[in-house]
């Protein structure tokens, strides 16, 4: 078990001290107590929540001025949020499996997860053109802009969700070549980040929803 | 003595450590020329690709820089030179200089040849990602690079891009394709960055080797540790900002553009803030500005360590300067800004953080003065620059306590005091400490040393060369030269005097380039016909000294990742035989160094 110590603990240690030289000695060089595949999943989570949370500040700043016009919300967004919510729902589903090792299960959920993705992508493209046909452009008013950067960030980062979940569905495909507890990592790791997107997907029209 | 003494420290009593059970991690071993060179996940050969990309299109830079000082001091020389390719010159000369050169290759040229090599880790924990990482930035300075050949050209906004200049059609690029591949290529930059800087912090936290703590790191390591953080809070407002301004160029969004009248028509756009945008630079813009100078500070100890045979005084502070440095960095920005209308409580704020940030960073250039204080200073290559590293970064920095006042700095924003300011703290002192890493490294790297009488020449030449060109730029800025104008002439409202100056500053500025090419020929023929180095020329502690082979192979450690029992700095230990005990040398090894004397 790692001996936790906080940041001001570790940025007051003596490494000339004889004590100190003790404990160091036997330190294996980790700090965190987390497998580097989870660290780096955190990591660009980290990274996008800061790029998100950049343009929700612009956006917040842009909304006071006077030309901004709310833009309606189509019903169908609406049913994409219910598609994202359910994907990530089967997902958990999907984590229970693999720690089950009913890798069988887990492929035909995987399989399901990609469909409903794609099917939240194209309903996302639905809806755009729906506005379009509305006249709702992007260039028109501050508040289209703000809402097509947002889904297309979005889809951009559902995308890059998909590449891994490509990967993660050939791990499962055939478990038997590799190890086990990878593909079960793989799983575990792709969740999280699906679970992340619908988090991202919520707090984003839901800004656009009540502002 | 107590069980803790350094007797039982001495006595071995801490060399029986237990093995470490840590899986072998997988490394992709090259079978070809292109996996090997190419497509290569080594980082240490991933570190040179950057080196190589950096300086290459860095020297894109210099050849800019020359055109626009011949521009201001002998025009009829550049006939070709009209005011349009002026602005693209300085635009694409500051942000390649900045972005492409500077933070590439200290992040990725050092950070990814040293950090595996100084934390005893075999390569970065994501080598693919790491080749990846390098790949991508390539691709970013091609898209930078295929700008200069577009209709219109790159753009000529400034380094700045602000809006609504920079998209306009009276800007040089700035209806064309310039601005765009500009904003793209910045945004490419990013995304390569975030893929490096994740196995930068990845691997520094978690892939080091046995014994060696946080705290037990070299300060080269620190600085690239806390920059990387930096970038990572940073970067986002950049391509957040590119994001937007790109959109409102293509799609006629109105993210930053207000309603104007652009040759007598009314723009398309309306109520954007142009503010706004430059918020959004400056929290980029300025922790830029440390995430160069963290890992300069973080080399220029080790430098100034290892040549002058004695440990980095305060090492602790050194680490809290780096880490409140970084954390001050980010409430700083708006100090850039003074003369954008602000409210002035506002500039109050910003420009007492400002002054607060001087406290830490004044606490490093101390201890780099103490620790020489009593050193057995050796005055070489390496050393040299660094020492000019000290006297630059002084002189930089309290011009920019000069600026970071808003009753000083509105009346000097626009001179040449400015430009002065900015090239002494973050152009010539951060390139004074590469090539001090260069001169230091260059064994490691090559097995050979660089030849000492050019490297010598190389260096007199920059070091008071580049006093002979930034020096007198703060006088013209004092008497009111205006910075960013395209022609330099005797005018009643500016000293005549200042003319024959600009002649002397070009001069200067030319020689100083010229003697870069005669450090690019060290470089060349020293890697093939230098003098040899032996194992650890400099005598150093630091890990990247201790490999199995020099240069490195692939795998760094050869067969057992080294263990570490000591920080980075027991040079000088009483009783121990030699001057240096390297960081993985057992106590029992030197049973009668007397470390707590050091």
């Amino acid at each position: 078990m790692k001996k936790k110590e906080s940041i001001f603990q570790l940025l007051t240690q003596k490494p000339w001290d004889p004590a100190q030289i003790k404990i160091d000695n036997m330190h294996d060089g980790v700090t965190i107590d987390l497998n580097k595949g989870k660290l780096g999943l955190r990591f660009i989570m980290f990274v996008s929540t800061i790029f998100f949370c950049l343009f929700i500040v612009t956006y917040s700043d842009r909304m006071v001025y006077p030309d901004w016009q709310r833009m309606p919300e189509p019903w169908l967004l609406w049913i994409n949020t219910i598609i994202l919510c359910f994907s990530s729902v089967v997902f958990i589903n999907a984590q229970i499996k693999s720690k089950k090792n009913q890798f069988y299960t887990v492929k035909n959920r995987l399989l399901l997860i990609g469909f409903l993705a794609f099917a939240f992508l194209i309903g996302q493209l639905l809806v755009w053109q729906q506005l379009i046909t509305n006249g709702y452009y992007v260039s028109d008013n501050p508040s289209n802009a703000y809402f097509y950067v947002f889904t297309s960030l979005h889809a951009l980062h559902l995308l890059g969700g998909l590449v891994y979940w490509i990967i993660t569905l050939r791990k499962v495909w055939n478990p038997r070549d590799i190890v086990i507890q990878k593909v079960k990592h793989t799983v575990e790791l792709c969740a999280i980040y699906w679970h992340f997107l619908l988090a991202v997907w919520l707090v984003l029209f839901g800004l656009m929803l009540f502002s | 003595m107590s069980a803790d003494s350094y007797e039982d420290v001495a006595t071995g009593k801490n060399d029986t450590i237990p093995a470490l059970e840590v899986p072998p991690q997988d490394l992709y071993h090259a079978k070809s020329f292109i996996t090997r060179w190419i497509f290569c996940q080594d980082a240490k050969v991933i570190g040179i690709q950057y080196a190589i990309t950096a300086v290459s299109i860095g020297l894109v830079a210099l050849v800019l820089s020359w055109m626009m000082r011949l521009q201001l001091a002998f025009p009829e020389l550049v006939p070709f030179l009209g005011p349009a390719e002026y602005y693209q010159f300085v635009t694409m000369h500051g942000m390649i200089m900045v972005v492409y050169l500077l933070t590439a290759l200290f992040l990725g040229g050092f950070g990814n040849y040293l950090i595996p090599l100084m934390v005893g880790a075999r390569d970065m924990v994501f080598p693919y990602l790491n080749m990846v990482s390098f790949w991508v930035y390539f691709l970013a300075v091609l898209v930078l690079v295929t700008s200069f050949f577009v209709p219109g050209g790159p753009t000529g906004a400034g380094w700045t891009l602000y809006p609504p200049q920079a998209i306009t059609s009276g800007t040089p690029g700035g209806d064309g394709l310039g601005i765009v591949l500009m904003l793209i290529s910045l945004s490419i930059f990013v995304v390569g960055f975030t893929m490096g800087g994740l196995n930068y912090v990845l691997t520094i936290l978690q892939a080091r080797t046995r014994g060696m703590t946080l705290m037990r790191m070299p300060l080269t390591v620190w600085g690239i540790f806390t920059a990387t953080i930096l970038a990572l809070f940073a970067f986002p407002a950049l391509i957040v900002s590119c994001i937007m301004l790109t959109l409102d160029s293509l799609l006629g969004t109105s993210f930053f553009m207000p309603a104007i009248i652009e040759f007598g028509e009314q723009s398309e756009h309306s109520g954007g803030s142009p503010i706004l945008f430059q918020h959004l630079f400056w929290f980029f813009g300025h922790p830029e500005v440390y995430i160069v100078a963290l890992p300069a500070f973080g080399i220029v100890s080790d430098l100034i360590s290892v040549h002058a045979r004695k440990n980095i005084f305060g090492y602790r502070m050194m680490v809290w300067a780096i880490v409140i440095i970084g954390a001050l960095s980010f409430v700083v920005w708006a100090h850039h800004m003074y003369v954008s209308g602000m409210n002035p409580w506002f500039g109050f704020f910003f420009a007492t953080t400002t002054l607060i940030i001087a406290v830490p960073t004044a606490l490093k250039v101390y201890n780099w003065v103490i620790t020489l204080w009593r050193g057995n200073i050796r005055l070489t290559i390496p050393m040299l620059f660094a020492l000019a590293f000290i006297v630059t970064f002084v002189n930089g920095g309290i011009t920019g306590l000069f600026l970071g006042n808003v009753i000083v700095d509105v009346p000097l924003s626009d001179t040449y005091f400015v430009v002065a300011h900015f090239h002494m703290v973050m152009g010539i002192a951060p390139v004074l400490v590469i090539f001090g890493a260069i001169y230091h490294w260059f064994p490691l790297i090559t097995g050979r040393f660089l030849h000492e009488g050019m490297g010598k020449f190389h260096f007199w030449i920059t070091f008071l060369g580049s006093y002979l060109i930034y020096f007198p730029m703060h006088y013209l800025g004092f008497v009111g030269v205006p910075r960013r104008y395209y022609e330099m002439y005797e005018s009643p409202f500016i000293e005549t005097s200042t003319v024959s100056l600009n002649q002397f500053i070009t001069i200067a500025a030319i020689t100083v380039g010229l003697a870069q090419v005669l450090f690019l020929y060290n470089i060349i023929t020293s890697s093939k016909f230098g003098k040899k180095a032996k194992r650890n020329p400099w005598e150093a502690c630091s890990l990247e000294w201790q490999t199995a082979d020099v240069p490195p192979t692939h795998g760094n450690f050869g067969a057992e990742l080294p263990i570490v029992y000591r920080w980075a700095y027991d040079f000088s230990v009483p009783g121990a035989k030699e001057d240096f005990i390297p960081q993985n040398i057992a106590p029992s090894e030197v049973p009668d160094a007397r470390v707590e004397k050091t």
